[in-house]
């Protein structure tokens, strides 16, 4: 067993009344595909901006790689090599898919240069690259705000993984897609993200494509984790079919 | 500006093509210096000198804020030239007009930190909050002049001092090199990796952040680059006038260069003094022609230009890159 690049140690959050995570742990090793499950409010997305520094637990702590990281903001916690994606996608409308990924390209390379030209050959073939793996290379020279859904859901994974991460999250990669897409976007991500190095958390609710994607599932509850384990293990659960899935029990 | 997708287009330097023209127009400006009549000259010494504040604007609206207090390094820098001028004895106008631009950046930037936490109206209103500030201040020392301000001597010239009627050509070559200059380094700016990120900050801060770039950063140092501009363009100005006045801080001359920012858009650098050009025409003529009216000339023009040129009058020559139907790759 690897060590692991993230682990999360009883992470707690509140927001007044409102508690969103509770005693949340889960050590990731490098290379793991992990969904997170649960119902809206169960404490995912908190999860997600814990890691990443948007939010800061009450109590608990989050290493990377061995290295605190609690208390670091998100744009610290990217330059260690997290990076994620957003369920509503977070891009530049007015500005090209490609000077999309070379805005990525450029906040990663350090801090932005005043002289170096941000539209170099080099810099363009980079980003095309990555755009190719994601079929987005014939869109590349059209702006952002005339794109549907699907197409900036996977841009915006794609200007994710421009900065090389270790360890990526994606906030519900497939959500406002159809269902027909769902997998073909799910194998589109899967190919992309080529580097089998790469640890990858994504929040799911199809249990179809949690189950073929992921090779471990955390359910969440009310803040809680309830179950963390093998996707069949995790789906099998009574208190996951309870309170995730919603299925019944068959016999 | 480089727009479409070109992957495989060998020999093709945009930029460093769109830096040559500029040096070109730079000299042929110049050499205009040499036909155009004395008047002519002035104009075109205000337009450049206003054009380059309006420029620092133009540079902080690419990343999405607008400063309704331009008037503070507009003076500053005017104050700070007249003051060397004055009591350190120098009259060697370019070296007055770094001096302009450094002091304006030693007022503005402790602000800067404070201002990049701000956006939208909030930024607006406090950079204008400032330069009402300094204006109350200068309109209450009477060491420099009260509200009536003070005059200058004539600045000499690298070392050569000029005849009263050789003082326009003089300023109006040392304005248009300046400023020109910094035009050029500007576009250097908005074509890099930094100018880009503006863009995008402008548009969704959040994932700057989230890509590992600071926006408050970039935000204060921008701020900071347009107090330099503003600071040069206040020193020009005061050296073309002789005179300095507290109304450099005034509000309605902060107003006057967010007009030229969105007279001019925020795509074109040469927009910029194209614009401030029309405008020092525009008050010329209504002056000689319509006084008392030319600020109903002023709105007249900004209306028409905000109907048909929401981009500004920059749009007119540099497109925008998204506004470019897709020329490039298999379609998907």
């Amino acid at each position: 067993m690897t060590a692991p690049i993230l682990e999360a140690r009883s992470l707690s959050k509140s927001f007044g009344a409102v508690v969103a995570a509770t005693d949340v742990s889960i050590d990731v090793p490098q290379g793991q595909r992990v969904s997170l499950i649960g119902s809206n409010g169960a404490g995912k997305t908190t999860f997600v901006n814990m890691v990443t520094g948007y939010l800061k637990p009450d109590a608990g702590q989050i290493l990377l790689d061995g290295r605190d990281i609690t208390r670091l903001s998100p744009r610290q916690v990217t330059r260690l090599g997290v990076a994620r994606s957003f369920q509503i996608p977070q891009l530049a409308a007015e500005l090209s898919v490609l000077d999309n990924m070379l805005v990525a390209a450029a906040c990663n390379a350090g801090a932005p240069s005043f002289l170096r030209p941000a539209r170099t050959p080099e810099a363009i073939d980079a980003a095309l690259a990555i755009l190719e793996r994601f079929d987005l290379a014939g869109h590349a020279g059209r702006p952002v705000r005339e794109l549907p859904g699907g197409v900036r859901k996977l841009l915006d994974i794609a200007m994710a993984l421009v900065g090389k991460p270790r360890l990526l999250l994606l906030d519900e990669p497939t959500s406002g897609v159809s269902v027909d897409e769902k997998f073909p976007m799910m194998d589109t991500i899967a190919s992309a993200i080529a580097d089998a190095e790469i640890a990858v958390l994504f929040v799911e609710h199809d249990m179809d494509i949690v189950t073929r994607y992921s090779d471990r599932v955390v359910a969440f509850y009310s803040g809680r984790i309830i179950a963390d384990d093998r996707p069949e293990a995790v789906l099998a659960d009574e208190q996951v079919q309870l309170y995730v899935t919603g299925r019944r029990k068959h016999a | 500006m480089d727009d479409t997708v070109h992957r495989h287009a060998p020999g093709r330097a945009p930029a460093r093509r769109q830096l040559a023209a500029g040096v070109a127009a730079i000299l042929v400006l110049m050499g205009c210096a040499f036909v155009l009549p004395r008047w002519l000259l002035f104009v075109g010494t205000m337009a450049a000198s206003h054009g380059v504040v309006t420029l620092g604007i133009v540079l902080m609206m690419r990343g999405g804020v607008v400063s309704f207090g331009q008037g503070l390094v507009f003076a500053a820098g005017g104050y700070a030239a007249a003051l060397a001028g004055m009591y350190w004895g120098l009259s060697d106008a370019l070296l007055l007009v770094a001096i302009g631009g450094i002091g304006a950046v030693v007022i503005a930037a402790p602000f800067a930190p404070l201002l990049s936490r701000y956006r939208g109206i909030f930024f607006a209103m406090l950079t204008l909050a400032l330069s009402m500030v300094l204006y109350g201040i200068l309109v209450k020392t009477t060491a420099l002049g009260g509200s009536d301000g003070f005059n200058l001597s004539r600045p000499t010239f690298f070392g050569i001092g000029v005849e009263a009627d050789q003082g326009n050509f003089a300023m109006y070559l040392l304005a248009v090199a300046v400023t020109g200059l910094l035009g050029l380094a500007a576009r250097v700016y908005f074509d890099s990796t930094r100018g880009l990120v503006a863009l995008a900050v402008r548009e969704n801060e959040l994932r700057v952040e989230y890509l590992g770039a600071s926006v408050r950063r970039l935000l204060a140092t921008d701020y900071i680059i347009a107090a330099f501009l503003g600071g040069v363009g206040g020193a020009l100005t005061v050296l073309a006038l002789g005179h300095v006045e507290p109304n450099f801080s005034y509000w309605t001359t902060s107003g006057e260069f967010v007009f030229l920012a969105i007279l001019a858009g925020h795509h074109s650098v040469a927009a910029v003094f194209v614009a401030a050009l029309l405008l020092e025409l525009v008050r010329s003529f209504s002056a000689l022609y319509f006084p008392n009216t030319w600020q109903l000339a002023l709105g007249l023009f900004l209306l028409v230009v905000i109907r048909f040129l929401p981009m500004g009058i920059g749009s007119l020559w540099s497109r925008r890159p998204a506004a470019r139907p897709a020329s490039t790759g298999p379609t998907a």
